[in-house]
């Protein structure tokens, strides 16, 4: 890993390096694994490795391939790098050793949501019922931040009606002669679909949830979307539809943090939601799951829409 | 003490540093963004790897296993890494902006054009052509 983020450093050909990072994010989800945390080896692969990549992918078509090094000063940055490096090495010798089951992070909330969570929630995935039940609120800012970002880029990248419409019947799919590709895909496509929606509802059990399902759900789109042309992929996956649905989601979530309260509970307190409380964090956190996944795919699908339509405004301008 | 029980904290720094450079030496924004995807990696790193017990497994219970590694920091990446996409799409759609209104993303020609309109606009104001013809020159 360190080899690649060194490479990074080197290449000034900007396709060789956002691929090394597509790379880089895949070692360190095989990383995560080793570490336990396959939750978020998960959401690093289809993260990092997918879409990230993707998105870099597509403003490079907007900008120049190399960079320019005519300016480069390497010796004060690698002098602040160095004072910063000594410091922080510094600053680790009085950390507890790797693996240490006596470091002090174990031993606060961590045991007792370990050992009472089965009897508290029901969901034999900890990191699940962490996430959506005892820290719901910190879950419900994080869907926040990613629905601003969502707004963000569309008010940055928005195109003109006019050159949607003008646009539209024009833009061939670039990959429209690749008949093997067009025909694995299609295979593909439904799979990937249910595999997400597999992986929204089985979060309870195994690795998964709202953010992961959410990022595959939108793989599948975008692939449809490059193999088959904006304008088609727009037609089955209305832009409207998922603008609603990226606002949609948050909604959900918070409004099942509303409903909590209007049936007595504080809010995102998922017990009063059902007779038995084990019910009701089941029903709350699925729900809360669902809008998650809803909120993260619409805003995944419409980044990726909004730097198409770039590109294809860039073209027939 | 045994220091090189530490080994994956250093890990950790040498990343840190990477990205770091990569943020501060590279004129390239697209890079500078790379860098910044380092950069977060590496807390990630830092975070799982404070989070793991030796001889622990996953944190999804089982009643044949007794020891699981520390839930929390997993759960807190896990959120971190979806906002870091959406933050970084975002950074993204900001750099195609400047390369449609400067035809560039590197730093220092976007600093050149900047001081360059800057020095236009102040003579246009309250200097004379011939002014602006020598300011142009030196």
């Amino acid at each position: 890993m360190v080899a690649t983020a060194l490479a990074i450093v080197c290449l000034d050909d900007l396709f060789a390096v956002v691929m090394l990072a597509g790379i880089y994010s895949l070692l360190s989800a095989c990383f995560f694994v080793d570490l336990d945390a396959v939750d978020v080896a998960f959401t690093e692969a289809s993260v990092g490795a997918g879409i990230s990549t993707l998105l870099m992918l597509a403003s490079l078509k907007l900008v120049k391939r190399y960079e320019d090094k005519s300016r480069y000063k390497p010796l004060l940055a690698l002098g602040v790098v160095t004072v910063t490096g000594a410091l922080l090495i510094y600053g680790t010798l009085d950390m507890p050793h790797f693996g240490d089951p006596g470091a002090p992070v174990h031993h606060h909330v961590a045991d007792r949501y370990i050992e009472k969570s089965m009897g508290e929630i029901g969901v034999p995935n900890i990191v699940t019922s962490i996430l959506a039940a005892y820290r719901g609120y910190d879950t419900l800012g994080e869907t926040c931040v990613i629905f601003t970002a969502g707004i963000g880029v569309m008010s940055l990248l928005m195109v003109s009606r006019r050159t949607r419409e003008e646009s539209r019947k024009k833009v061939p799919a670039d990959m429209s002669q690749q008949v093997i590709l067009r025909i694995v895909a299609k295979m593909m496509i439904p799979f990937i679909l249910i595999f997400a929606l597999y992986v929204q509802f089985h979060g309870d059990y195994g690795p998964g949830g709202g953010f992961q399902a959410g990022v595959i759900f939108a793989a599948g789109i975008i692939l449809y979307t490059m193999l088959f042309g904006l304008g088609v992929a727009q037609k089955v996956f209305s832009p409207e539809v998922i603008k609603l649905l990226t606002a949609f989601g948050v909604l959900v979530y918070a409004g099942v943090g509303m409903t909590c309260i209007f049936l007595g509970g504080n809010f995102l307190d998922y017990n009063v939601l059902a007779h038995d409380p084990v019910h009701g964090q089941h029903l709350g956190i699925l729900l809360i799951e669902l809008g998650v996944g809803t909120t993260v795919a619409a805003v995944m699908t419409t980044i990726f829409f909004e730097f198409t339509w770039r590109t294809v405004k860039h073209r027939y301008k | 003490m045994n220091i090189l029980g530490l080994y994956n904290y250093w890990i950790v720094v040498i990343l840190i540093l990477i990205g770091f450079y990569i943020v501060i030496a590279h004129e390239n924004l697209i890079k500078k963004l790379v860098g910044l995807t380092i950069f977060q990696t590496a807390v990630f790193f830092f975070y799982i790897s404070v989070g793991k017990i030796k001889g622990a497994t996953a944190p999804i219970l089982n009643d044949s296993l007794q020891v699981y590694s520390n839930p929390l920091p997993h759960c807190l990446i896990l959120t971190a890494i979806v906002v870091g996409i959406s933050t970084t799409a975002l950074g993204l759609a900001l750099v195609v902006r400047i390369q449609e209104a400067y035809g560039s993303i590197e730093e220092h020609e976007l600093h050149a054009q900047d001081n360059n309109d800057q020095l236009e606009s102040q003579l246009e104001a309250y200097g004379t052509r011939k002014q602006f013809n020598i300011m142009k020159r030196t």
